[in-house]
């Protein structure tokens, strides 16, 4: 039997308050020693370890990575915004990811997101990235290739990863958000 | 039509019992390759891989020791790096998700022995984080790799260090390209760079000398150790060699990933046999045979390749879609290409425009952005197919989608152009009436197959 | 100074053979493909290429087919009936930007192939460029319009909505950003990082999305800002100093100098009927390269001041009147010999040229007077262009034997008050006060006469006001803090009655003394060539528009050579 490995550290949903923990700066730190040649290959992983603290990457989370790497914040917020995985507000406590590319599409994802979106009460916002539920329990969006084509249509759940997400798992999903 | 797997590299992928730990691995036989590949020494394994033929698994299918002969460790003034692109992006992949989730340690020997060969000192496991616990497994493997000696300071006693560090992608398909994912290791934006002068052999990470592999061709380095490159050129075809991790998805009664020769099973058998032919009872209509950006084939479509015949003679033969070889040199032959594996079914009920505008649509939202034909020509191609799904098509898009393709292809910064191109391009080509016809039923059309998705 | 000088062969002399549209020639080895057709008097269209930046190879615009030696089985090039190699061409077209000539390669710059790649780039920059010409500052120098005209279709046939992004951005103290106009070329990006040596801009978004911008609260006020404007192939960055002021093709060009620190920036001033609106670099790799400080090249607006002294003034009880140049000439020149030479001070101005104050130098000598001095001028210097020195020919001064950078000129306020000094003449527009004589000590002088450009509190203590031309209103030459003399040609006539100081002098000098040798600056300098030991064997024609270094005082650009 393998050791379970936790999948869940995605938070989707904090604002982008509160302490910086110690534990937090350690592991920045870390995270920083794995590129000795240039610190500036740190801002990926720091940008990660920021979001799942606080949920998205606001500018205080640019300010942070920016000041920590010695970089100025436009490079910073260069990447914010070219990498889709980062977000740059709150999205909901459970964040679904739907794959929209052809082999998805071709089994229905489609179908699985209209569910979804239902089931979640969602209207477009206006906003790029994510629908938002108005209490901020759910979010929404399509996602490119999530590389499982065989098992279409597949989905994230905050990190969760589900296959062969019909219009009937889909509401167990939802319904197993707790 | 049994056509039955070889499996090498998913030898032990989902079989009962066997688990991503190093202790099943050793189980195995795991890492006993590092302990000769150490004694056979660094050149030696580059000769190996050379006489082995194998060809790079990501897509391009460039020779691996002709990539690894650009780089001279005995002669390199600056460090030489090695990256590993576990990036798998290419819509219809999704090979290395399995080795990664379920079998990180022959991944780890293999990329360890392949940074051995080249005097890498530091390596960088390029992972995307959509695998959103792969790099979970990646690291645990590390830690154990080098709890266990076989990573880190002084590799098994034999004098080699090596560091391999994981690193997270964010979601950008133009990782995958090597130069891409180079500048987005360096933590900027991943715009493939300029070659020349910037190969990756010579003006790589931190502009010294890189090689960059593909998760499958570093296990199958593994395998080259194992058997020597002579035997595993025996496998599969000349020019073709070992074996290939076939991704089959779309409308076939059996998707899933598969290993065989390469080369040693068609198309045909492929669909039909191996993964029980189309669902539903319907027929074929396309085929896509090596991940989105391979040029679409069409049912019936028979092609002429050059072939050698018995005497070594090149001869044209006529091959019918059903009897081409899943091989680099074959899908070549017939103008696609064996990408990175992913076969994309699609049965007689599907729009092509639907099928096309979806797949513009992926690329539109995955071009960086920094040469002008493909920022401005993608989303350019998406629009239009958009605007032809929903039902306002024009006489003069088939000729537009073309002319705007042919614009991209050949002329942008990196292989994102024809990634791009390739598919408008063949599915105008081949089905250029039913997307007439769809523009003369404008608004008109029967119910609307909406799996295009350009939302 | 610039980080790249593609323009420049490694190695000038090491040529080799290439093929330019069937004509065989020899270029520099290594030398790009924009720059060797450049040379060949052929021209291929760019718009994220720079010589002085980072190639990046981008907007693909400059794309042409290559072709490289056809090799025969003994792995020689084969060659023609001509002698020559033939050429195996390459379907693929390349980018010349990065592309360095090697020996027998073909260069197509004009091929159907060529052609195409270019029609394409421009309906692709063109599709979601908005069609604001009419109202766009850049119009007559922009690159999209320019290569429109041969490259363009004239129709489009995008029928799609445009990608909206910001417009009228106010990116920074004096740069305003239109994002819809941006073809995301990175040229201003890489300037401010690579040659200002700050990173301010970037891009966000990805794809067709990407967008220029600062980061949100900072300002783009970088004190180059605005060589990003002339280097803005578009009108997506612009100056907010020229905006909607004048169409550039109304513009008069003038070759001339910044005058506002003792680099000596070589510039172009923008001028219509009569009035500069603007100023912009002129490429000298020996002085500037193509660049120049935001300080100077706003530094022109006085010009049109209302403080401007546009007649002469006379005192009379106690007052200033206006008067006839005839008048002024005669009170000053009775002035200059009211008291003895030896009462007499003069403020050479480190800001005249070498014409004028070797014109005052006649003077000076005919009248007998020898304290003379010039008034330091305090720049703020940087690490770039700019110069500690505020003065614009600190070194023609003193090879002219009439500056000691104003050491001499720190002792006169005291001379004054004892009485030693009784007359002085400040030239160059100095204000005399700020610089160390007191209001007191001005009032207590007998004569006072002062040419000037705007109107201070040395001007209003005058006897004699003589409104002089400002830089961009006259024509000579200045040597700047390296050593190199330049020379600058006048772009508008002053404003009203203002003159020349040259003009000034020699009218002042017939007054006095007769002497009217000197009627244009080539009579200058055929005097000065033989008494100014600097300046032997130098003509007008010589200094050229580039200028030469002195050998007295040679010395190169620091930042340029290394």
């Amino acid at each position: 039997m393998s050791t379970p490995l936790r999948a869940g550290t995605e938070n989707c949903a904090s604002p982008e308050k509160g302490e910086i923990s110690s534990e937090m700066e350690k592991q920045a730190d870390e995270l920083v020693t794995r590129y000795p040649v240039s610190k500036r290959s740190a801002v990926l992983p720091l940008l990660h370890l920021w979001q799942e603290t606080f949920g998205y990457i606001g500018p205080r989370g640019v300010e942070w990575i920016a000041k920590r790497l010695s970089l100025q914040e436009i490079q910073v917020l260069e990447l914010v915004t070219f990498y889709p995985w980062f977000r740059q507000r709150p999205y909901g406590k459970f964040h679904f990811r739907v794959c929209r590319t052809l082999p998805c599409a071709l089994g229905g994802a489609g179908k699985t997101f209209a569910a979804l979106q239902k089931l979640m009460n969602l209207k477009a916002d206006g906003h790029e990235g994510a629908m938002v539920s108005e209490d901020g329990r759910f979010s929404l969006e399509y996602s490119e290739c999530l590389a499982s084509c065989g098992t279409a249509p597949v989905i994230l759940r905050n990190d969760e990863f589900y296959e062969k997400v019909d219009e009937k798992k889909a509401s167990e999903l939802v319904a197993g958000c707790k | 039509m049994a056509i039955s797997e070889q499996r090498l590299i998913f030898k032990h992928i989902d079989a009962p019992g066997y688990t991503r730990d190093m202790e099943c691995y050793l189980k195995h036989g795991g890492y006993e390759m590092l302990k000769k590949g150490l004694a056979m020494g660094p050149s030696a394994i580059r000769d190996e891989v050379k006489k082995s033929q194998l060809r790079g698994r990501g897509g391009a299918g460039f020779p691996t020791g002709t990539k690894w002969s650009f780089i001279d460790p005995s002669k390199a003034t600056k460090p030489i790096y090695l990256i590993c692109n576990a990036d798998e992006s290419e819509p219809g992949t999704f090979k290395d998700r399995q080795i990664i989730y379920k079998d990180p340690h022959q991944l780890l020997e293999g990329m360890i022995l392949s940074c051995f060969a080249n005097g890498v000192k530091l390596a960088y496991l390029y992972i995307r984080c959509e695998f959103t616990f792969g790099h979970k497994v990646l690291e645990k493997a590390i830690q154990e790799a080098k709890a266990a000696g076989f990573l880190g300071k002084n590799i098994l006693k034999s004098g080699y260090d090596l560091e391999i560090y994981v690193h997270r992608g964010a979601g950008a398909y133009i990782c995958g390209e090597e130069t891409g994912l180079i500048e987005s290791l360096e933590g900027k934006r991943a715009y493939p760079r300029i070659k020349p002068p910037y190969f990756p052999a010579v003006l790589g990470l931190y502009m010294s000398p890189t090689i960059v592999n593909n998760v499958e061709t570093l296990c199958n380095v593994k395998h080259i150790v194992e058997m020597g490159g002579d035997a595993y050129a025996k496998i599969g075809r000349p020019n073709n060699t070992g074996t290939r991790l076939l991704c089959v998805s779309g409308d076939v009664v059996k998707p899933g990933y598969y290993e065989f020769p390469c080369g040693g099973i068609t198309l045909g058998q492929l669909i039909y046999g191996v993964c029980g032919g189309i669902r539903n009872g319907r027929r074929l209509k396309a085929v896509i045979p090596g991940g989105s950006s391979a040029k679409v084939l069409r049912a019936g479509e028979v092609f002429k390749v050059k072939e050698k015949d018995a005497q070594g003679n090149m001869v044209d033969r006529e091959v019918k879609l059903e009897d081409l070889r899943m091989d680099f040199d074959s899908l070549a032959a017939a103008g696609s290409m064996a990408g990175s594996g992913g076969v994309i079914v699609m049965d007689d009920t599907r729009d092509m425009v639907e099928c096309l505008a979806n797949i513009s649509t992926f690329y539109a939202h995955e071009s960086c952005g920094q040469c002008t034909p493909c920022r401005e020509g993608v989303l350019w191609l998406k629009k239009i197919l958009a605007r032809i799904a929903e039902g306002h098509g024009r006489d003069s898009d088939p000729g537009l989608l073309k002319d705007v393709a042919d614009r991209i292809a050949g002329r942008t910064i990196c292989a994102f152009g024809e990634a791009a191109a390739w598919p408008v391009q063949s599915f105008i080509g081949k089905f250029k009436e039913e997307i007439q016809l769809r523009i003369r039923r404008n608004g008109t059309a029967a119910k609307r197959d909406t799996i295009s998705l350009t939302h | 100074m610039n980080p790249w000088n593609h323009d420049v062969a490694k190695d000038e002399k090491d040529l080799i053979d290439v093929q330019v549209d069937g004509v065989w020639m020899q270029m520099p080895r290594g030398l790009n493909v924009v720059e060797v057709a450049h040379r060949s008097k052929k021209f291929i269209p760019h718009y994220c290429y720079h010589p002085k930046l980072s190639v990046v190879g981008n907007c693909r615009m400059c794309l042409f087919e290559m072709g490289t030696p056809k090799m025969g089985p003994d792995r020689k090039p084969i060659l023609g009936p001509d002698g020559k190699p033939e050429i195996a061409w390459m379907p693929r077209p390349q980018i010349g930007c990065a592309t360095g000539v090697t020996p027998g390669m073909g260069i197509r710059t004009d091929s159907a192939l060529v052609k195409d790649c270019r029609n394409g780039v421009m309906e692709f920059l063109l599709i979601n460029h908005p069609l604001d010409c009419t109202i766009c500052d850049q119009a007559g120098e922009c690159k999209l319009q320019e290569y429109s005209v041969e490259y363009g279709t004239g129709e489009s046939r995008f029928v799609e909505n445009k990608v909206k992004k910001p417009k009228n951005v106010d990116l920074g103290e004096r740069i305003v950003l239109d994002d819809e106009r941006c073809i995301l070329c990175s040229r201003c990006i890489r300037f401010s990082s690579e040659v200002g040596k700050e990173d301010v801009l970037g891009f966000v978004n990805r794809g067709s999305h990407s967008t220029l911008t600062a980061y949100p609260g900072k300002r783009f006020d970088h004190p180059y800002s605005l060589n990003t404007v002339d280097i803005c192939p578009v009108g997506a960055l612009t100056s907010k100093d020229f905006r909607f002021q004048m169409r550039v093709w109304f513009l008069k060009e003038s070759k001339s100098l910044c005058t506002s620190c003792g680099t000596g920036c070589n510039i172009t001033v923008g001028s219509r009927e009569g009035k500069v609106h603007r100023l912009t670099p002129r490429e000298n790799e020996a002085v500037n390269s193509q660049w120049m400080c935001d300080f100077g090249r706003l530094n022109f607006h006085y010009l049109d001041s209302k403080d401007r002294l546009t007649r002469p003034l006379l005192q009379a009880a106690g007052q200033q009147f206006p008067g006839t140049w005839a008048d002024a000439i005669q009170r000053a020149a009775e002035g200059l010999k009211k008291v003895k030479p030896e009462e007499m001070a003069v403020v050479a101005s480190a800001r005249l040229t070498n014409e004028e104050l070797f014109v005052l130098k006649r003077l000076l000598a005919e009248l007998g007077v020898t304290r003379v001095d010039g008034v330091q001028n305090l720049g703020q210097a940087d690490s770039f262009l700019r110069s500690g020195d505020g003065n614009p020919n600190s070194r023609g001064a003193e090879l002219l034997g009439l500056s000691s950078g104003g050491r001499k000129f720190s002792g006169w306020g005291e001379e004054i008050v004892s009485g030693k000094i009784r007359g002085l003449f400040v030239l160059g527009g100095e204000n005399v006060i700020p610089a160390g004589i007191s209001a007191s000590a001005l009032a207590k002088l007998e004569v006072l006469i002062v040419s000037g450009i705007l109107q201070n509190e040395t001007t209003r203590a005058a006897h004699v006001v003589l409104p002089a031309a400002a830089s961009a209103e006259k024509t000579g030459s200045m040597v700047n803090v390296h050593g190199r003399l330049q020379r600058m040609t006048r772009a508008v006539a002053g404003p009203g009655e203002a003159r020349e100081d040259w003009m000034i002098l020699r009218d002042l000098r017939e007054a006095c003394t007769g002497g009217n040798s000197l009627h244009s600056v080539e009579d200058v300098w055929k005097a000065m060539s033989m008494e100014v030991p600097a300046f032997t064997g130098m003509s007008w024609a010589k200094i050229g528009d580039l200028g030469v270094q002195l050998e007295s005082s040679a010395q190169a650009v620091p930042s340029i050579t290394s």
